[in-house]
């Protein structure tokens, strides 16, 4: 099964562990791996700033060089949601795209929901020693139905406990360029979300979207809160813990 | 109602320190949520153990009720127009008399000739957002009537000097109890007191006086009934039902759009509303008002007028917001809404706050008076996933960005970052090469730390929490040195 690895513009940027894990947890579950060279941006942020056009020339970008997969996997529901749900909206007037929109759509998957649900992984490679509380990011929540399946794997992990925290489904506040037009807003709703997931009294927060992560841990640290550890799904289901130490080629690690 | 909308950014500051907002805030967020999740649940589990009595595997979940609910509100604003002729027609016949009024000053005008027909010096009014779209009580004090508002929350902001609503079902959401105290010792005259029944009675002896002495009511209406030519109206407190059967004359005030076809309908309504609003299973009053009183009636007003208002509302029949005026004003989008739960109502800056304000504030009163609106939300949908007639509020502020973006209304250094942004973007090296100078750069700033405490490109990122520093090189650097090219 070729699976093209979308890695997203936050995880290139920021956090490469992540990516590195996904391509850990979808070869260790056998898939043969390809990440497209030329990949950039899915064009959520154009979209979502209301420059329709922008984000129509991304989306047939992305579509062009994804073509071929058996299946696109992205560790974003963000990113995920918006290739399987705005572009075949975006590309509905132009009959020679959206078709190619919506078999691009038919394929992608965010990552814990395609290693549940196309691949049936049943054992993963991490191990944590503590609790986690999980941060149900809004794009994957209410536009994917992503629920189960990051809590399916995590109850895989040896060691793993999880604790749900009061408000795991609401917003933490990021949003996007929200977040840098409402800054102090944006800080504000993320407290709400700090304090209920130290209410949990977990060690970690684990969510599946870097920047509502982003978003979480900047606000956690600001409030003094160096103790917490925030960490991409991915990173604990393969057991990179997020020091910026990706593990050998072929997950040997 | 004075527009406030366009200053929107300013006014959120003042709103996160008000320490007393943020505690009311947290309060009522709770209680709106929660009991809405609980009706919801309690719907579905009677809905599967009815179904499960009659040997059947189809329950109505609260979810299909949902969709028929945003089905029947579709039907009706598909055709507006046919069902407001069936609806004139039948108010008509029933003895009412039906006003048309394109906006808040036809509003106050038509309002006002009614009371000076009937001779009338004091109006009592229950619960209407259109009173305040038209700004009626200005208008109506201005012209010698006095309005006085009997829904409890309304009389506090009344007697507060006219305070606008911060919630359009609970309207003073944004008070304590012992500003209500204060407030009512003051203008009351009477020893302060902070029981809260103690103070509802002491409220409804103030306005006994009123009720027994104004000449006209003045309600707003949930549904208008097109079958029956009706109103119904759904209230928590008696005063509607005092408003609409003491006096002699009665003056509905609604939109256009609230219109449902059959009394049938409103049974679906009626089961998504409260448990939307305040997740009731019924609310305390449901009043149905069809006609003038009858000769056998022992009350009920001789002259009941319909004043049908647009205000805005027919631009949005003919483009992309349509869906928007299947709202029920249940609020529960504001309940569920981060950026309300935050700021609260009174920073929006019109009538309507939350979600449902964002879309409707700018198309009522222009798109470029209130250009933040739009723009402050996360676009989490937790709106949209609760709303009893399903609009997918977060897809109409999208569409209310874009119109922004081809009107030429965004800051010129944002069409500039995106105009940069999208050209890279399709040019994968350069992008590529961007990010990892970006990474270094970022890197950089955080001096060895793991974090960036002040962003000079985005400071509003850093003002309330760090930025996690970047691990080092970008995962493409790294893929392509660990994998080979
Ligand atoms: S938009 Fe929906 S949730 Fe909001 S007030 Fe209207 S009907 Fe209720």
């Amino acid at each position: 099964m070729r699976v093209a690895l979308f890695v997203t513009c936050l995880v290139d940027l920021m956090r490469p562990s992540i990516g590195f894990a996904t391509a850990r947890l979808l070869e260790e579950a056998g898939c043969e791996l390809v990440v497209p060279e030329t990949q950039t941006c899915c064009g959520q942020p154009a979209y979502s700033s209301g420059n329709r056009a922008a984000a129509r020339q991304l989306a047939k970008k992305v579509i062009g060089e994804f073509a071929g997969f058996d299946y696109v996997v992205a560790p974003s529901g963000s990113c995920a949601e918006h290739i399987r749900n705005a572009y075949p909206l975006l590309l509905a007037d132009e009959a020679d795209w959206l078709p190619r929109a919506q078999e691009l759509a038919a394929r992608t998957f965010e990552l814990t929901d395609f290693l549940v649900n196309v691949l049936h992984v049943d054992k993963v490679p991490g191990r944590f020693a503590g609790s986690v509380t999980y941060h149900d990011s809004c794009s994957g929540l209410r536009g994917l139905g992503i629920r189960e399946q990051p809590r399916a794997l995590l109850a895989q992990v040896p060691g793993l406990e999880l604790r749900e925290m009061a408000g795991a489904e609401e917003c933490c506040g990021f949003g996007g360029a929200f977040s840098v037009k409402f800054g102090e807003l944006s800080a504000a709703i993320a407290a709400r979300k700090c304090g209920n997931l130290r209410a949990s009294g977990a060690d970690a927060v684990v969510g599946g979207d870097l920047g509502c992560l982003l978003n979480i841990e900047g606000r956690l640290r600001r409030e003094g809160d160096l103790k917490t550890r925030v960490l991409h799904v991915a990173e604990v289901l393969a057991g990179v813990d997020g020091d910026g130490e990706a593990p050998h080629a072929g997950g040997a690690n | 109602m004075r527009q406030q909308s366009m200053h929107f950014a300013a006014r959120v500051g003042d709103r996160l320190a008000d320490v007393k907002l943020q505690a009311n805030l947290k309060k009522a967020k709770g209680k709106f949520v929660d009991m809405r999740a609980a009706a919801v649940r309690e719907f579905d589990a009677d809905a599967a153990a009815c179904a499960a009595a009659a040997g059947r595997d189809d329950a109505v979940t609260f979810a299909a009720l949902r969709d028929a609910g945003a089905a029947i509100r579709s039907k009706v604003i598909d055709d507006l127009d046919l069902w407001l002729e069936i609806f004139e027609a039948k108010a008509k016949a029933s003895g009412a008399t039906v006003l048309w009024a394109r906006n808040g000053e036809e509003v106050c005008a038509h309002t006002i000739e009614i009371a000076r027909r009937h001779g009338i010096s004091k109006a009592i009014k229950s619960k209407s957002m259109l009173s305040e779209e038209a700004d009626l009580n200005a208008a109506l004090s201005a012209a010698g009537v006095q309005p006085v508002e009997t829904d409890l929350g309304e009389y506090i902001l009344q007697i507060a000097g006219n305070e606008p609503p911060s919630h359009i079902i609970a309207p003073v959401i944004h008070k304590t109890l012992d500003e209500v105290a204060d407030l009512f010792a003051r203008e009351h005259g009477k020893p302060r007191k902070t029981d809260i029944p103690a103070l509802t009675r002491e409220a409804r002896e103030a306005l006994r006086a009123h009720f027994l002495s104004a000449g006209m009511g003045i309600s707003g209406g949930n549904f208008l009934i097109a079958e029956t030519g009706g109103v119904a109206l759904v209230t928590n407190e008696g005063n509607g039902r005092m408003v609409t059967t003491l006096p002699n004359v009665h003056v509905v005030i609604t939109g256009i759009e609230k219109i449902l076809p059959t009394l049938e309908d409103l049974a679906t309504l009626l089961r998504l509303l409260p448990r939307s609003a305040t997740g009731q299973t019924i609310s305390n009053y449901v009043s149905l008002l069809t006609g003038t009183k009858g000769a056998a009636d022992p009350d009920g007003p001789e002259h009941l007028y319909f004043i049908l208002v647009d205000n805005g509302r027919s631009s949005l029949l003919e483009d992309d917001f349509r869906a928007m005026l299947r709202c029920i004003r249940c609020g529960a989008c504001m309940n569920h809404c981060p950026v309300y739960q935050t700021i609260g109502g009174h920073a929006y800056g019109w009538v309507y706050p939350g979600p449902m304000g964002s879309v409707l504030t700018p198309l009522f009163t222009g798109i470029e008076r209130a250009l933040d609106l739009p723009q402050a939300s996360t676009l989490c949908n937790q709106c949209g996933s609760v709303c009893p007639v399903k609009i997918p509020l977060p897809q109409l502020l999208r569409t209310l960005r874009e119109r922004q973006v081809t009107r030429q209304l965004r800051p010129r250094s944002e069409r500039f970052g995106l105009k940069v942004w999208a050209w890279l973007a399709q040019r994968p090296a350069l992008y590529a090469r961007a990010a990892s100078y970006f990474a270094r750069y970022l890197g950089w700033l955080a001096g060895g730390e793991d974090r960036i405490r002040v962003f000079a490109l985005a400071p509003q990122w850093t003002a309330g929490r760090d930025l996690p520093a970047p691990q080092g090189k970008t995962f493409r650097e790294r893929w392509a040195a660990e994998r080979g090219r």
